[in-house]
């Protein structure tokens, strides 16, 4: 049983209010962070090894040290809630329980970015979500943990919500800086970084809700202690949304030392695949991030048991690993079609992409138009290369990421998958017949637990 | 065309979280509150109405409006069924909600009833993955959706509808 630091309260009946998350030990760390100079508190986020959550990992310690100071400018966090990779749904669920712990995360690291203002960017799709933030800010302010001189401390600070309206692209950090300026959601050039122009050109950080929550516990209990939890470069705890064909979906903490096969079979985790069937695929951390066939899941193509961390994740590459990413783990059984899952995510990236650049904007609807072909059994061999030969187009030759993120999943189904591509050209009647469903054609799979 | 009291002091709320001369920033929160408040979508007058309320130029507020698929440019049905189709949503039987409700509607996708009651439309994943398939029906979300789940909603509206004519 790992530890928790994260959502261990949840299930306190009132932890959503003030009262009940301060009788728990809720805004310790800031009484803490207000008595340290805003230095210590960034050293202390270093000394923790915290990656950020969003899905790149970067360490958040050094990120925080990148900000520029210039003298009379304001500076701003900015928390990412924009939360649309599919299969991504773990900062709902800390923001919907627990909403003080990402308030109070804020206020310690606007203290240690020196930032009086902070936002919390958030998918217009969470209307529901806004208006317990609210309350949650609306309490912290009577209680005089947030607004003028908190705590006597002279230490200024306000946060306030930004509704966003259905845009994917919004995630990524310099289009949602855009779309916090009302305007679309379209990426800048990199450089500037937004450490140095960022929210109306001034210094600005932006970090994933589930960053900023994890300060919270590294002030708590200082920074050394937290990089005890876990392993290597993946310290503490991480929050994994589970879903797919699992018997037990939803989101988990977990210490980043367990086994992937513990954390899909497990009965404390995802309880296994239900109705008896096959693991057959996985995609780990998003939509975007590779998906693995079974046997190279649960252990490497060195032949080592897989873990639940960053580094165990990408081993072997793009070869014969995937990635972190978000931690939204998506699980595929032995009846569903590969080409079909992947045709959705083409149509995903299609649909969100912000039509910049022209490799990712033809060459997602061009996927999405080829898979779908395949998937109805219209498809003709050299499609498949097609589709691979437009993917490798994209990949690194755009403004921002989503086209990467596009191109990879498409990729490592073909690379893993390529016999099923080639099965639905084979066997048109086939696919018009079921849609997905085609059970009986997924490797059979050693059962891998007992 | 003119926003009620209490949502123009709402707009000034909104206006103030935001640095001074940065009121643009206000523009998304209150294209939500127009489409709330002027009929479920965006018309061009209403656009117009928010370009003058911030002082802008309409086509700032347009290419905004068009960008974000939460803003509706058409009509729509008094219940809005956003059902999503996304992959993991589709692992879990996504496309036989969605095929129910077309039946059941007697609509396609993107159309809406005779009576102006329900609009159907796919949407990509909302963030429920785990608690597939779904829906967004306003501003919550119906999840682990059934056929069973689905009539009642649509009971539920047509309840809730004739009570509130
Ligand atoms: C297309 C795209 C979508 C993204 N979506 C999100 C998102 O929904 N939430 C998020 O926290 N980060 C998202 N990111 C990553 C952000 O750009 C940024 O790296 C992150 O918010 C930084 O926070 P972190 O360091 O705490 O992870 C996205 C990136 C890309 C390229
Ligand atoms: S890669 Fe795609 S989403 Fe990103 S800026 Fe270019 S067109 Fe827009
Ligand atoms: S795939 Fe439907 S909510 Fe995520």
């Amino acid at each position: 049983m790992g530890r928790k630091i994260l959502i261990d309260k949840v299930h306190i009946e009132g932890i959503r209010f003030f009262d009940t998350y301060r009788k728990n030990g809720g805004y310790a760390s800031l009484e803490k962070a207000l008595k340290i100079s805003p230095a210590e508190v960034v050293e202390e986020v270093k000394k923790s090894g915290l990656r950020g959550r969003g899905g790149a990992g970067f360490p958040t310690g050094l990120k925080w040290s990148f900000l520029a100071k210039p003298e009379g400018i304001q500076r701003y966090l900015v928390v990412n809630a924009d939360e649309s990779e599919p299969g991504t749904f773990k900062d709902r669920y800390l923001m919907e329980f627990i909403p003080h712990l990402l308030i109070e995360g804020m206020i310690v690291s606007s203290y240690a970015l020196g930032a009086n203002t902070a936002y919390i960017y958030i998918r217009g799709e969470y209307a529901w979500i806004i208006d317990i933030l609210q309350k949650a800010i609306d309490e912290a302010k009577e209680q005089s943990f947030l607004g003028k001189n908190i705590l006597g401390s002279g230490y200024d600070c306000e946060i306030f919500i930004h509704r966003g309206a259905g845009a994917y692209i919004c995630g990524e950090e310099t289009a949602l800086l855009e779309s916090l300026e009302g305007k679309r959601g379209n990426p800048r050039i990199k450089p500037p970084f937004p450490a140095v122009k960022g929210l109306w050109d001034c210094p600005t950080v932006v970090n994933n809700v589930e960053t900023i929550a994890a300060v919270v516990p590294i002030i708590n209990e200082g920074g050394d202690e937290y990089a005890l939890i876990g392993i290597g470069k993946s310290t503490g705890t991480k929050l994994i949304s589970a879903c797919g064909n699992i018997k037990k979906p939803g989101v988990y903490e977990i210490d980043m030392t367990i086994s992937v096969e513990e954390f899909i079979y497990s009965d404390e985790y995802c309880g296994g695949i239900p109705n008896g069937r096959r693991l057959k695929a996985c995609i780990p951390g998003g939509s975007s991030v590779p998906i693995l066939p079974a046997n190279l899941l649960l252990k490497t193509a060195k032949g080592e048991t897989r873990l639940m961390n960053y580094e165990s994740l990408a081993d072997g590459g793009f070869q014969s690993g995937s990635m972190m990413g978000s931690g939204g783990f998506i699980v595929l059984d032995e009846d569903q079609c590969i080409v079909r899952h992947t045709y959705t995510l083409a149509r995903f990236y299609r649909h969100e992409s912000c039509g910049q650049c022209s490799p990712c904007r033809e060459g997602t609807g061009w996927m999405e138009k080829i898979l779908l072909n395949i998937e109805r059994g219209k498809g003709k061999m050299s499609d498949i290369d097609l589709l691979w030969d437009i993917q490798s187009k994209i990949e690194g030759n755009t403004i921002c990421p989503l086209g990467d993120a596009a191109a990879w999943p498409v990729a490592a189904a073909i690379r893993h998958f390529r016999d099923e591509f080639e099965w639905h050209v084979q066997n048109p009647e086939e696919c018009l017949r079921r849609n997905y469903g085609l059970a009986g054609y997924a490797e059979p799979l050693e059962a891998v637990i007992s | 065309m003119q926003f009620s009291e209490n949502t123009l002091q709402q707009v000034k709320e909104i206006i103030a979280r935001y640095p001074e001369g940065k009121h643009k920033s206000a523009l998304l929160p209150i294209l939500h509150m127009a489409q709330d408040e002027f009929g479920g979508w965006l018309d061009v007058p209403v656009m117009d109405y928010v370009a003058s309320l911030l002082k802008l130029e309409p086509i700032e507020v347009y290419e905004v409006a068009t960008f974000y698929s939460m803003y509706n440019l058409k009509p729509v049905g008094r219940y809005h069924f956003e059902v999503c189709h996304t992959g993991p949503c589709m692992v879990n039987g996504s496309d036989d909600i969605i095929a129910y409700i077309k039946n059941k509607l007697n609509i396609e996708v993107g159309e809406t009833t005779s009576d102006g009651m329900f609009t159907l439309k796919t949407v990509e994943c909302l963030g429920a993955c785990g608690y597939a398939p779904m829906m967004q029906l306003g501003k919550f979300y119906k999840e682990h959706l059934t056929k069973e789940k689905v009539d009642q909603i649509i009971d539920d509206c047509r309840k809730t509808a004739s009570l509130q004519n």
